[in-house]
């Protein structure tokens, strides 16, 4: 696997001059060609990336000033609206859509002199846990071909492993950059809700979507996060970044006497037993780094998964009703009145999972059922929120597995939704309280990577970072 | 929950907009009854006293001027995406 130097360094290497961007941008084209086998990426942005880099590399030449990420390739996943190459959500009825405006999250990394390169598969509108949803192929796991890269983001998770480019982004509603980083072995980092500004990407929970990095260490996540971070007119529900931002790299973080909270529901039964003697063996290098770590119960986490399918299909049946084959993307040339269209261009246009969500979803928000689903959930939604609130006047962060398996095989839940559900059981609850959350790779079972979640308080994402980064040095 | 019935899954796929196939609203019927049954595990969550939540942030009427600014998109990239287009707007089938 190519080893990308530390994300500061290739910057300051372009600005230097020690480095060209165009020979990184070619670097990370080549990679994407050649490792092709893992099927990262539905489509690359090459001339306008090879273009940027130009651009950056004659600013140099003539002594302007270039950003922090000058030079730095990455990949978006394909549900980030950006020009260069369509925006598919790896969805057929999107299939032919073209960007007219660029997400922000793009333009604040690409301002400060990142290049895009290639947009990554996913699990069609980022609905799945294996990125065997994608309606168009299936992304392959680099620890192991036959297995998956996790999702929704298994594509940037996959070509982060794979050393294709230093970073990705991913979207995470459910765990949907967690996940996949800890089944690919890199480090992905969920937000507090509202740090990064969505306006760009496409919505599919609307309350519970945040963006954030895929990466190979607790760093290089934070410079990204620092640059995409803090209020956009664009978006109404972002907050502002922390005073001090998110930048690690003149940090010294003494880990002694931080409270950490074991959870004790991620524990319990359904963890595989490689799992656990990882995430035990993680635990053990905290104690004897000084940390004070103990127990913790949260009682309600094990609902948070049936809250989420609830909430999660009402706001997918609403959001997806936009794709109604009228203002664009596939429209149904049969059709012979404007009923038909929107049938037929939402039955062709949508795969399988997409129409179960939009059905569930608009079965538990119809009249006669709302009060006993959809407002029920929320209402135990608060109830995991103020568990959350109660656990972090005790303790600096909660931590657990990211996952209670590693990569399942290709194939092994396709047939099964419910418990491809399941998959997601420990990532969920902090979507549903908006708490950032970080997965670290911790080790590795049967040959295949176990990834440690930390969790951290409300717009609590600096120190949260800051603690990552130790435990990453201690692992 | 009991399986829903094939009736009921005609409605939702109605309401949703999507005409199904036989083999999907037979799949349909087995794999949202599922899902349903285990969200089902709500109902005996004792929540008196508390209300619902939706939204995390606390955020309340985020104002900004409204002033006309220039974006990057124009018009007629907003139309290109369109399946059908005359006189610089979006063609549809008769509404009424």
């Amino acid at each position: 696997m190519d080893n990308w130097p530390a994300i500061s360094d290739i910057a300051k290497g372009v600005q230097t001059g020690s480095l060209k961007a165009v020979d990184l941008v070619e670097n990370a084209l080549k990679a994407l060609q050649e490792k092709n086998e893992y099927q990262t990426v539905i489509a690359t942005t090459a001339e306008r990336a090879k273009e940027r880099a130009a651009q950056i590399d004659k600013e140099i030449a003539n002594d302007q000033a270039v950003g922090r990420l000058a030079g730095v390739p990455f990949i978006a996943k394909d549900n980030f609206l950006a020009f260069g190459a369509n925006t598919t959500a790896a969805s057929n009825i999107l299939k032919p859509f073209e960007a007219p405006y660029q997400a922000t999250a793009i333009e604040r990394l690409e301002a400060e002199g990142a290049i895009l390169v290639a947009k990554s598969n996913l699990d069609a509108f980022a609905h799945g846990s294996s990125t065997e949803n994608s309606d168009f192929f299936v992304t392959k796991n680099p620890h192991d071909k036959t297995r998956v890269p996790g999702g929704s983001s298994g594509g940037s998770a996959a070509a982060v492993a794979a050393g294709l480019v230093p970073f990705a982004l991913g979207t995470d509603t459910g765990g949907s950059i967690r996940q996949p980083a800890g089944f690919c072995g890199v480090v992905g980092y969920k937000p507090t809700y509202g740090l990064v500004s969505r306006s760009g990407v496409i919505a599919m929970v609307s309350s519970t979507d945040v963006i954030g990095p895929l990466t190979k260490n607790v760093a290089d996540a934070a410079t990204v996060l620092d640059v995409m971070a803090g209020r956009d007119e664009l978006d109404s529900t972002t907050i502002e970044k922390d005073p001090d931002g998110y930048d690690l790299r003149n940090t010294k973080y003494e880990i002694r006497n931080t409270k950490v909270g074991v959870i004790r529901e991620y524990l319990a039964e359904g963890l595989e037993l490689g799992v656990k003697q990882v995430i035990d063996g993680a635990i053990d290098k905290l104690k004897n780094a000084g940390v004070e770590i103990s127990e913790v119960s949260l009682p309600s986490l094990p609902l948070a998964l049936a809250v989420y399918y609830i909430v999660c299909p009402a706001e997918v049946s609403s959001n997806l009703a936009r794709y109604d084959g009228q203002r664009y993307g596939y429209s149904d040339p049969t059709a012979h009145d404007l009923l038909s269209s929107y049938e037929l261009s939402r039955e062709k246009g949508f795969g399988a999972e997409a129409k179960r969500r939009i059905m569930i979803g608009t079965y538990v928000l119809s009249s006669g059922y709302y009060d006993a689903y959809y407002k029920k959930a929320q209402t135990v939604r608060t109830k995991i929120i103020s568990e959350f609130a109660e656990a972090f006047k005790k303790y600096d962060v909660l931590l657990g597995p990211t996952s209670p398996t590693t990569a399942f095989k290709i194939g092994e839940k396709v047939n099964d939704p419910l418990s491809m559900y399941l998959s997601d059981i420990m990532t969920v609850a902090v979507n549903m309280s908006g708490n950032p959350a970080i997965s670290l790779p911790a080790g590795s079972s049967d040959g295949l990577p176990v990834g440690l979640q930390l969790i951290g308080p409300m717009r609590g994402d600096r120190k949260l970072l800051e603690i990552a980064k130790t435990c990453e040095e201690l692992q | 929950m009991s399986k829903l019935s094939r009736d009921d899954v005609l409605k939702l796929a109605h309401l949703s907009r999507l005409k199904l196939t036989e083999e999907e609203i037979e799949r349909s019927r087995s794999e949202l009854s599922e899902i349903l049954g285990y969200v089902e595990m709500l109902d005996k969550v004792d929540v008196s006293g508390l209300e619902p939540t939706y939204q995390v942030t606390g955020l309340k009427n985020v104002m900004r001027e409204d002033d006309v600014k220039k974006y990057q998109a124009s018009p007629a990239d907003l139309l290109k995406n369109a399946p059908a287009v005359r006189d610089n707007q979006f063609k549809v089938k008769r509404v009424i």
